[in-house]
């Protein structure tokens, strides 16, 4: 009898469609530089990796950080510093720039994760305009002029990563990576506890868990793959600047995962994508790109909440 | 070791000025069914949040066998073995119900941390999550969304969440509130049954209820407790008629 149920549960509990978007999203993936330009769509994936990290702590712990640039901006400068100033290979540029990056989250998710609601997304604020101001100021940063010129280098020595077109597979390679971890991180057991979390904090308490932990860790886990797409993006782009650390980047995120669709795992992706286009192909457009944008904003907010993905995966009643 | 699983001892809570527990000492001996009744706003359910340290106690101390708890956190009276119910049902509702249950389960048996397995591995709690939905009348319930689920059922949901747990003491908050007929007597049932061996601190409205289940009860209003003793005792003393019997058994056509 319980044999019987159990390929009910697997379809229930386990459904295939998130993994199916992720096979598709990185089928189009591997055959996109075939349209766009492979450099262009490395920085974006930069860009929808960080959105992806963003959305595990809000999507998946109800935790709004106004702060993620933090993250995604130090990473950025320190992988450039680390490639640049010391020297180092890429590969070993992202991963401690990328360790760093999840120490910084220890330490602000410390100080943060205690508050509720709006309070905690202040305090993520603060910390990272003190991080900004702290960029500005520090000789290593270069302050408006950024980190130029980094070497992008060999990747194990190996692979040479000036090539565009392989820049881009070892950055789709990157934020595979990056997205599976988002996957599995959900729907592990540690993922069930801050859903539980998010759905109801006082009685995952009154259950015993000491959620102030789980919530702890999901802020450095996210913090700590927000700072490899930074880490990613400084070889990518070649550089570190004060944009990648501004209060803007913060929005730009939560934007991102707001348009493509909070609580899912497929959505930051799209919306990372359809942001980057707007500022790449509207660029002409000037400050109305902005504009365009914070109307998109509204539009999500007032009658899209769910996002693109979001939708789509309600109307169908499916995960992605 | 003292008789007593729950002692408190001048417990008071006062908010802005408003006390809405005063001075309260309260002792319930251990594997017995203590109730704790009162008329609406009586400080019932701020009580519960004083023991179980969702609130912070203005003045007063908190036993629990024997240790003093009043400093401790609600997540780790929780580990201790008293575990709490809701009074506004409280479930995870975007979670199935069994996923509810296995939340529990899955605190009490560690691997709760481990984010990079895959949650298949709480597959190995389904069964004991099922056995503790039947109990509580809820097989065929399992796969639902427990946001969906009646009100009722949802407070089965939440007690079979909170004996998931094992706890050596449960304080349910209106456990039937909500209910019908048959799911009382159900629940009741079940509360007779799981305290074997446990320690049940319980409001309840329903006196009915509360005269068949429970071993000892007190009476609170106003945040003061005005009588304690068996049934018979509470229910034919003067002050409480006064002050809530009476006015119960009259609006309560039923009762
Ligand atoms: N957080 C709070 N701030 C201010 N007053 C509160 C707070 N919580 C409860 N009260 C007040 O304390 C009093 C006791 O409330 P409590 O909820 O404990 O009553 P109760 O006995 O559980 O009532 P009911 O039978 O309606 O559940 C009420 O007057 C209530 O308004
Ligand atoms: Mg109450």
């Amino acid at each position: 009898m319980r044999d019987a149920a159990a390929p009910a549960i697997l379809r229930t509990k386990r459904p295939p469609d998130e993994i199916l978007a992720i096979a598709a999203l990185a089928a189009l993936l591997v055959a996109a530089p075939l349209a766009i330009y492979p450099f262009l769509l490395a920085q974006a994936l930069c860009m929808a990796l960080f959105a992806c990290a963003f959305n595990l702590l809000v999507g998946y712990g109800g935790l709004l950080s106004f702060g993620h640039a933090l993250f995604f901006g130090w990473a950025s400068y320190f992988a450039a510093h680390m490639a640049k100033g010391f020297g180092w290979p890429p590969e070993l540029a992202i991963a401690a720039a990328t360790l760093c990056a999840g120490a910084l989250g220890l330490v602000a998710g410390a100080l943060s994760i205690r508050r509720q609601g709006i309070y905690f997304s202040m305090i993520t604020l603060a910390l990272a305009q003190l991080g900004y101001f702290v960029a500005l100021q520090v000789p290593f940063t270069h302050g408006e002029d950024g980190i130029q010129g980094v070497p992008r280098g060999k990747l194990f020595g190996l692979i040479n990563l000036g090539d565009d077109f392989t820049l881009y597979y070892v950055v789709l390679a990157i934020f595979l990576f990056g997205l599976f971890g988002v996957y599995r991180i959900v729907h592990s057991p540690f993922g069930a506890v801050l859903k539980a979390i998010r759905e109801n904090e006082p009685r995952a308490i009154s259950l015993g868990y000491r959620t102030e932990r789980y919530k702890l860790a999901a802020f450095v886990l996210s913090a700590t793959l927000a700072g490899l797409a930074g880490a990613t993006k400084a070889i990518v782009a070649q550089s570190a600047t004060l944009t990648d650390a501004h209060w803007t980047m913060s929005g730009e995120v939560i934007l991102m995962t707001l348009v493509g669709g909070m609580g899912t795992i497929t959505g930051p992706v799209l919306g990372a994508f359809v942001i980057v286009a707007m500022q790449t192909y509207f660029s002409a457009m000037g400050q109305w790109v902005t504009v365009i944008q914070g109307a998109i904003f509204v539009l999500c907010v007032l009658a899209f909440r769910r996002g693109v993905v979001g939708e789509i995966a309600a109307r169908f009643k499916i995960s992605l | 070791m003292t008789v007593y699983a729950l002692e408190t001892e001048g417990l008071t809570k006062e908010f802005a000025g408003f006390s809405a527990v005063s001075d309260v000492a309260l002792r319930v001996k251990r594997h017995t069914i203590h109730a704790l009744i009162g008329p609406n706003g009586a400080g019932k359910t701020t009580c519960f949040n004083l023991l179980t340290k969702f609130l912070e106690p203005t003045r007063g101390t908190i036993r629990y066998e024997g240790h003093d708890i009043t400093g401790a956190r609600a997540a780790d009276i929780a580990r201790l073995g008293l575990v709490r119910s809701f009074q506004i049902s409280a479930v995870f509702p975007k979670f199935t119900a069994l996923e509810n249950v296995r939340v529990a389960l899955q605190r009490g048996r560690g691997a709760s941390f481990d984010f990079w397995r895959s949650d298949r591995l709480l597959r190995h709690y389904d069964e004991r999550a099922r056995a503790l939905l039947d109990d509580v009348g809820l097989d065929g319930w399992a796969e639902r969304s427990a946001g969906e689920m009646p009100y009722g059922r949802k407070r089965a949901l939440e007690i079979a969440t909170t004996l998931a747990l094992d706890p050596q003491m449960l304080l349910l908050d209106e456990p039937m509130a909500g209910m019908g007929h048959e799911d009382i007597d159900r629940i009741a049932a079940l509360i007779k049954r799981v305290a074997a061996g446990r320690t049940v601190l319980m409001v309840e409205h329903n006196l009915n209820v509360v005269a068949s289940l429970c071993d000892v009860i007190t009476v609170l209003t106003r945040g003061r407790i005005l009588a304690e003793g068996d049934y018979a005792a509470v229910s034919s003393n003067p002050a409480v008629q006064e002050a809530y019997l009476g006015a119960q058994i009259a609006g309560d056509g039923h009762g």
